[in-house]
Order: C-alpha cells, then structure tokens, then sequence
C-alpha cells in the first residue's frame, strides 16, 4: 500500500502532456526584464544603474533583508533601464531591463558538464553559498532557500524530505529535471544534507512518474543516507505538511513549522539550484518551465533564462492556438490566470498552461447544497464553506476560530464543489485580513 | 366556586406584582436621561459613520466624552452636533458638510479593456487577484463594493460608464464606501455651497506616458493646474495632482487648464466665454 497524506485530497486527470520530452535550452532574448520581487519577503534592491555593462551571472538585486533574496543578470548586456513592470496581476513592481550582447558569463562560473561530487565545504559556507546565489524554493513558493536552512534556535532537523511529488496536473518540469539532471541533483541533496547536517533524506515521488523513481532509486545507492520514496498519487501532495504526513507519518500543528518534527522540505529543483551554486558558482538565472496545453501544438520542458517574456516560451511551443481562452502562470490548481503575455518568467514559474475558450468558461456559480465535499477534501481539516461565508460577513473573529490562517491555497475546495462555488478566492482574502490582523495584535 | 378563582388568581397575579416592583427598584440600572435625549436629535441611521457602532453607542459617547472635539456625526453635521451640544450644556464644534467623491474617471471609452476577468464579482477579491481589466491598476474596478456597502442607497454605477456615481442629495459622507473601496478611489471631501466640489478624479500614480496611455482621462502630472492654482491648494506627487478640499476656493481656475480633463467641477453653472470673470463672481459668491 503507497503512502500519501491523512485527511482530504483529490486526484484531478493528471494531463502530464509533456511527460517524456527532453529539456529545450530555449534561445536567449533580445531585451529580459528582471523582476526585482521574484520572491516571499522583502524585495531585491538594485545593485546597478542604467549604463551598467553586466556579465551572465553579475549580481544586479542585492537581498533587501533576512527573508530576501539576491537576483542576478541571466543574460550579459547593458542595463537599458531600471522602471516598472507589470508582474503577473498586472500590478506595476519594479525590474531591471536588460538589452542583451552576445551570451558573455562571469569567470567564477563553471560552465562544463562534469559532475563534481565532492563538497568539503562546512554548513555555514554551504549555507553562504547559497545565500549569494539567490536561491529560492523552485516548487512556485519563491521562500528563500537559506532562511529554510538556517532553523531557530531550540529546533534541531532530524531529516531531509526532498519534495518531487509534482502533484500539478499538467507540470512536468520537475519530472524532466530528475530524469536529466538526477546525479546532480542526488549531489544537491548530499549538499543539503550537510548544510542542515542531518544523515538522513528521503524523495518522496508520485507513482505517476516510474520512471524517475526507478532511476533516482538506481542512483541513491551510490549515496549514503538517501532514499527514494513512491506515494500514491494525490494533490495537495507537494504541500509542505501534506508531504511530510505522507513520507514520515508526523503531522505539523497549527501555526507551527515543518522543523518542530524535525523536517525540512525542499523541492527536488530547488536540490538541482544548490548543486550548481555551491559546485559550479552558478547563481539562479535560469530555470526549466514547462509550456503545456491540450491545444498547444508542441508541449515543451524548456530550459529559460530568468527574465524571459512568457510570449517567446509560447512561440517555441507552438504559438498561441486559436481556441484560447485563458493562459495560466504556473499549474491547473494553484496557477493564477496571466494578466498579458509580457510578463517576464521570474524564479518561480514552473509552467505556462494554456486553457482552450471551453475549459476556461466558468460555469454559473450557484447556492451551498451542504453536501460538505469541500470539507471532505480539504487537506488541512478546515471548512472551507464556513469560511467562505465568515469572510463574506467579514466576521473575522469567526474566520479566525476556524483556523482560516492555516489554509494552504490548494483550491481542492473550488474544484470539487458541485455548486461551482469561487470558495478559494473568498478564503484567500480573509486569510490575508485575518492574517493582518493576527500580525497586528502580535506588534 | 368562582369566588375562589378570582381571589386566589387576584391574589397571585399582586403578590406577583408587588415582587416585580421590588426587583425593578432593586436592580434599577441608572442610565443618565441625556443619553435617551441625545439619540432622540440623532438621525437613527445606525451608519457607523461616526466610528461608533450605532447612534446609541455614539449618544453614550457623547455623553460621557469631557468636550465634542473629536465627535461627529457625519450624517447629521454641524445642526445635528450643536442640538447635542445644547443637551449637554457644551460647546458646538462647527464642521464643514462633506460629500463622498469617486476619483476616477475612467470610463468604458476612456479606458480599454486589455484582458478579462471572470473570478469572483467583488472588488476586495478582484484586487487581491488582479490590478484590473485595464492597463490602469489603480482605478475603479466596477463590482460596486460600494454600492452594496451604503446604507443610505446613494451611491450607484453608472451602467454606461460602469463607475460609481454618488447622488449629491442622499449621501451623508458616512464613509462606508471610503472603507470598502479596496483601490481607495473614494474621498471625502468639502461638500461647498449647493454641493459644488472640484477635484482631481483620478488616483493613477504611474508616469504621464503611461498613465494616459491606459486612461485618456488621467492624471499625467503635468503640474499646470498647480502652477494655476492661487491659493496653493494643489500639490503633486507620484505624477498625481491633488486639491486640498480645506484650501480650494473652488474658483475654477485649474479645471479648464487640465489637458486630460482630469479635474471634475460638478453642480457648477455652465461656463460663459470669459472664464476670468467668471471665476472672479464665483469666488466672491463663495467668500460671502
């Protein structure tokens, strides 16, 4: 029997329709914009001005606090200009524009193929390492990676639970990775390892991807300490609580930590970006991002350069199919609808999904049966129904009690609500304003 | 027989009366007679424009409260304040009626859709989500929070230029709408005799090129209405204009300088050709 999480949970068809295919390095464009946010935390500060040559792997954003995270130039150019773009929502957010000059990249970067194993470096350089690389969580969070490393004082890592379970219908670009990239990223969660010097890690995989749990299982002999384990296929699964119920049987309290069990989680890209920063000097400017759709002429996995617009991803896809009704940032379930096409692709963007006109007709939303399916599949225990309501009173209080703020945002809530209920974008915004108001009391 | 009923039912329902008269004399709770008399002049409308959860709660306050500095009562204004003032034997503190104004002007024509939204029709949800369905993320939204928030039903949108329109007449600046607009379009501002207001309507802080190029209504930050300006009132900052409603005059000089018409002066007399004169009048009209 293959494990997956307690309570909750659905299994949507999974669509992996760029499953199999080879990682495309996609070609470098004439101008990249380079978000200055591209994370969780406080934004990037610039570190250049307008004239500045920069090099592939310059540093252009310095981290603009402890949750932060530095940003570098994926390209080597001049900066045209430091101005607002809009991110996915359409909202204004500063970047860095960067006109680009042949592909030229910094000294320090080891741009050869071949696999380092060994790292002799102590945790806290590891950690360092990382910190100037800018890495943050590959999985579509975007915390940065060293904050996860660095646990607080009084919690002590028992293990390492690496996050491949890919549970996005649709996304295969952490499937990719591990079917290419699998010794490296096997070197990436050694590196791991040491940095949080725990002995232990375990890569906990859905069954629908066979083949990469037959090969990283191939590889993780050749590692000590690491194992391969097969989930059953479920989403929310990728969700941090969720996975570590599955692999390790613990379950994380309300308003808790993974660490207070003893876990931290990474995304198997994210174990991919520490191999190459701490072995290679590679800081995060590039990323895969799969370009799928049931009307997209070619699914692709490709390989892109942070900063990149989404409308040069889609042209190497196929282009736009005629039928289009939505094109989304990221998976079928937790992936936001994309303001324009000129949006950039930042650190987080694990996939461009384009929804035919059919698929993306909401249908008429109608009023609670009280069938409780919300209830049933909500992964973290909550009523989603009671909190939708609360949040339309605006009775706060009410939301509050009934732990609005641990809601994960998976939206199996909206999916399997029979009434087609927006059950999410309502839990959503009184998570925020409960949220504000617990942060509020607390100062 | 039926003498019995009657002395012992007569009986109980005295004694009974007789307890009820004592427990109320004993547990009398006293309440000062004033904060019956102060709700009385209060308009009962239970808006919560005051700060205060209801027109009882606000009388409590005033009652309890060493001066009426800080307490008013938006819908009721200065006759409503100084009639409490006279209950409570303290000082009137005058104020200047107001009226809610929606600062956008970007209508269906003036703005262009560039993409579509079809979640949830709710202006909290949708800005959460999205900065809008035009190129212009600081403008109205158009679900009508505001609507549905206005206890007095006085403000409305428009269907042809899908923006909220307020009727000068039924709004009591409670502030409800000011509170449920998430972009934070609405103000409350100086209502002015026969409720002309001017004001700049529009909240895009976005530079000139951009902004006129997602509204041909906004705000470019040309700064011309300020150098027009002779009372100081207009101040720029993030490529936005903004009149201070304590310092304008309304002499209407800005209004016909704005190059984007962003400036609005309803409830005014049309213009007449010569435009100095008759701003002069008016300004006389208003110093009186």
């Amino acid at each position: 029997m293959l494990r997956t999480f307690k309570i909750g949970g659905i299994h949507p068809p999974e669509n992996k329709l760029s499953a199999g295919k080879n990682i495309r390095p996609l070609a470098i464009p004439k101008q990249v914009v380079i978000p200055l946010a591209q994370h969780i935390g406080a934004p990037a500060q610039a570190a250049v001005k307008k004239g500045d040559i920069v090099k592939t792997g310059t540093l252009i954003g310095k981290a603009g606090g402890f949750v932060s995270a530095n940003i570098h130039s994926s390209v080597s150019g001049k900066v045209n200009k430091i101005d607002n773009t809009i991110d996915s929502s359409g909202y204004k957010r500063p970047a860095i524009y960067i006109d680009v000059e042949g592909d030229e990249w910094e000294e320090s970067i080891d741009r050869s193929d071949k696999l380092i194993k060994e790292c002799a470096l102590s945790p806290k350089e590891i950690i360092d390492k990382i910190t100037e690389a800018g890495i943050v969580g590959m999985g579509g969070a975007t915390f940065p990676t060293q904050v996860k490393l660095m646990p607080p004082p009084g919690n002590k890592a028992e293990l390492l639970i690496i996050n491949a379970a890919e549970c996005e219908p649709y996304l295969t670009s952490d499937h990719s990775l591990m079917m290419e990239k699998g010794e490296e990223i096997m070197v990436g969660v050694s590196i791991l390892m040491k940095a949080i010097e725990v002995g232990r890690a375990i890569i906990g995989i859905e069954i629908n991807k066979p083949d990469a749990i037959a090969y990283l299982s191939s590889l993780a002999k050749g590692f000590g300490g690491i194992n391969v384990m097969p989930l059953k296929s479920r989403y929310p699964q990728g969700g941090e609580k969720q996975l570590i119920d599955a692999v390790i049987r613990r379950q994380v309290k309300s308003g808790t930590l993974p660490i207070s069990v003893g876990a931290v989680v990474q995304n198997v890209g994210t174990a991919f970006a520490v191999y190459e920063a701490v072995q290679k000097n590679k800081p995060l400017i590039e990323r895969v991002v799969t370009v799928t759709g049931k009307s997209v002429s070619d699914p692709s996995n490709l390989l892109v350069r942070i900063g990149t617009p989404i409308s040069d991803l889609i042209d190497a896809a196929g282009g736009i199919p005629e039928d289009t009704g939505k094109i989304i940032g990221g998976g079928p379930m937790m992936g936001k609808a994309l303001a324009s096409t000129d949006v950039s692709v930042t650190k987080g963007s694990s996939g461009i999904l384009i929804l035919t006109a059919k698929e993306a007709t909401r249908k008429p939303m109608y009023d609670c049966i009280r069938c409780a399916k919300c209830v049933n599949v909500c992964p973290m225990g909550l009523n989603p129904t009671l909190l939708m309501d609360a949040t339309d009173f605006q009775d706060w209080d009410l939301a509050e009690k009934n732990n609005i703020a641990d809601c994960i945002e998976c939206g199996s809530c909206s999916y399997t609500c029979p009434a087609n209920r927006v059950l999410l974008d309502y839990i959503r915004l009184g998570k925020g304003k409960v949220m504000g108001i617990i942060r509020a009391r607390k100062s | 027989m039926i003498l019995i009923a009657i002395i012992s039912l007569g009986g109980i329902g005295i004694a009974g009366a007789g307890l009820l008269y004592a427990a109320s004399k004993k547990f009398e709770v006293y309440e000062d007679p004033r904060i019956a008399q102060v709700q009385e002049v209060l308009p009962a409308a239970n808006c919560g424009g005051c700060g205060y959860p209801g027109c009882s709660a606000f009388a409590d306050a005033c009652v309890k409260a060493d001066a009426l500095d800080n307490l008013l009562c938006p819908v009721g204004g200065s006759d409503v304040m100084s009639k409490v003032a006279t209950i409570l034997g303290r000082e009137a503190i005058s104020s200047d009626p107001m009226i809610a104004v929606v600062r956008c002007g970007g209508t269906c024509e003036a703005r262009p859709r560039i993409n579509q939204y079809d979640g949830a029709k709710n202006c909290a949800i949708a800005s959460s989500l999205y900065g809008g369905e035009t190129g212009c993320s600081y403008g109205c939204l158009g679900y009508g929070d505001c609507v549905a928030t206005c206890p007095f039903d006085a403000i409305h949108i428009n269907q042809e230029t899908m923006l909220p329109e307020v009727i000068d007449e039924k709004c009591t600046a409670c502030g409800a709408c000011v509170k449920a607009c998430p972009k934070t379009i609405i103000e409350l501002r100086k209502r002015g005799p026969k409720s002309r207001r001017i004001y700049v309507s529009c909240v895009n802080k976005d530079k000139g090129g951009i902004a006129r190029k997602a509204c041909a209504n906004a705000c470019i930050g040309c700064s011309t209405c300020q150098k027009e300006c002779p009372f100081e009132a207009i101040t720029l900052e993030n490529n936005l204009a903004y009149i201070d409603h304590t310092k304008c005059r309304l002499c209407r000089k800005c209004v016909p300088v704005c190059p984007t018409n962003a400036i609005l002066e309803p409830n005014f007399p049309p213009r007449k050709e010569k435009v100095a004169e008759e701003s002069k009048e008016n300004k006389e009209e208003t110093t009186k």
